[in-house]
């Protein structure tokens, strides 16, 4: 507990914590988050979306004590936490943009477009036929 | 390190590139927490590939985590939760020049991480026991109904599985920090390596905490 004056000065930087009391209240907190997590997994809660959607909520309440407290997130140098919010940022836009192309891709199928079977009919098969000059065996 | 005897003033922890204790000790974290998001991006394409498979085959997916035991995914979460808690309580201990706690720890979250690959490993025997495996391994004769439940369990071992590897090399660098503690390396002006292997077992827990409620508790 008693550091003398002289290591004292280099040392104030990297200790979020005097004590490691918090870390047993914030490891409490993520075993009764583990068990609601479990429990709300046997609740339907209405449809599928909102039932993924608490899951994955309770998880980033988890992943979000572990990253400020565990991590020391919430004390260090806010450049680390950028660079951490970062790597969950990229995340959620290639998620988001992957969910939108699987949401919308069955609307823009040429098969599903009502034209589509009207122009191409004779146009397709020829070249299928037609030998290939290009490099497959 | 070998030439300190130019000026006895020198302290073998500091690099003479870096002008305190202080501005070497941040560079190293930004690095570590460079890798940090490296890693979440290495996962990350699992879990959108997952996430876009779910969608996809949704009665799969229900069908085929029904063979997983919720119990013993909680149980090895409760176990990985422990272990980040005593590896946070070792970069304490090392911060306080508590030798022995800090040697306890890290024997404690050694401890956790082996019940973890315990628990793993006897699930993994359940699978293949019961042709529960990825991809075009997948017993479908014993699991003909729905159809695509193994491309479920091809997610569940990718991902388990780097997830396990990501384990056992956080026991190698835990084991190497242990030496280290050991051998008296650490005290409160310097214990950067406690203070990074803590960093990334965090982000192991991390990432299990994610991949409990998606791969055991689906509805």
């Amino acid at each position: 507990m008693s550091h003398d004056t002289q290591a004292h000065a280099v040392d104030a930087h990297a200790h979020g914590h005097p004590s490691w009391k918090p870390y047993a209240v914030v490891l409490a907190a993520l075993l009764v988050l583990t068990i609601v997590t479990v429990i709300a997994a046997g609740i339907n809660f209405g449809s599928n979306t909102v039932n993924v959607v608490i899951a994955l909520g309770i998880a980033t309440i988890k992943a979000t004590l572990v990253a400020l407290y565990f991590m020391h997130l919430r004390y260090d140098k806010p450049i680390n936490a950028v660079i951490a919010s970062a790597g969950f940022l990229f995340l959620g836009l290639f998620l988001m943009f992957c969910m939108t192309d699987l949401d919308y891709r069955d609307d823009l199928k040429p098969s599903t477009l009502k034209e589509a079977p009207a122009k191409p009919p004779a146009a397709v098969p020829p070249p299928a036929t037609a030998p290939h000059s290009a490099p497959s065996h | 390190m070998s030439s300190t005897a130019v000026h006895t003033e020198h302290d073998p922890t500091l690099q003479h590139h870096f002008a305190t204790r202080e501005q070497q000790f941040d560079a190293s974290k930004i690095g570590m927490w460079l890798f940090l998001a490296t890693e979440i991006l290495l996962f990350g394409g699992l879990f959108v590939g997952y996430g876009l498979m779910q969608s996809k085959y949704p009665e799969a997916w229900v069908a085929a985590h029904h063979h997983l035991q919720r119990s013993l995914g909680a149980a090895n979460t409760i176990v990985l939760l422990v272990s980040s808690f005593t590896m946070v309580l070792g970069v304490w201990a090392a911060s306080q020049n508590k030798r022995k706690m800090l040697i306890v720890c890290l024997i404690l979250t050694l401890l956790c991480a082996g019940i973890f690959l315990g628990v793993k490993y006897f699930e993994y025997a359940h699978k293949y026991h019961d042709g529960l495996l990825p991809g075009m391994f997948f017993d479908t004769k014993a699991h003909p109904e729905p159809a695509h439940q193994n491309i479920f369990f091809s997610f569940y071992f990718m991902m388990t599985g780097l997830h396990g590897l990501h384990i056992l090399g956080g026991m190698g660098a835990i084991t190497w920090v242990l030496i280290g503690a050991i051998k008296g390396r650490f005290h409160s002006n310097y214990y950067t390596p406690v203070d990074l292997v803590g960093l990334y077992w965090h982000l192991v827990d991390l990432i299990w905490i994610y991949l409990f409620p998606l791969l055991y508790l689906i509805q």
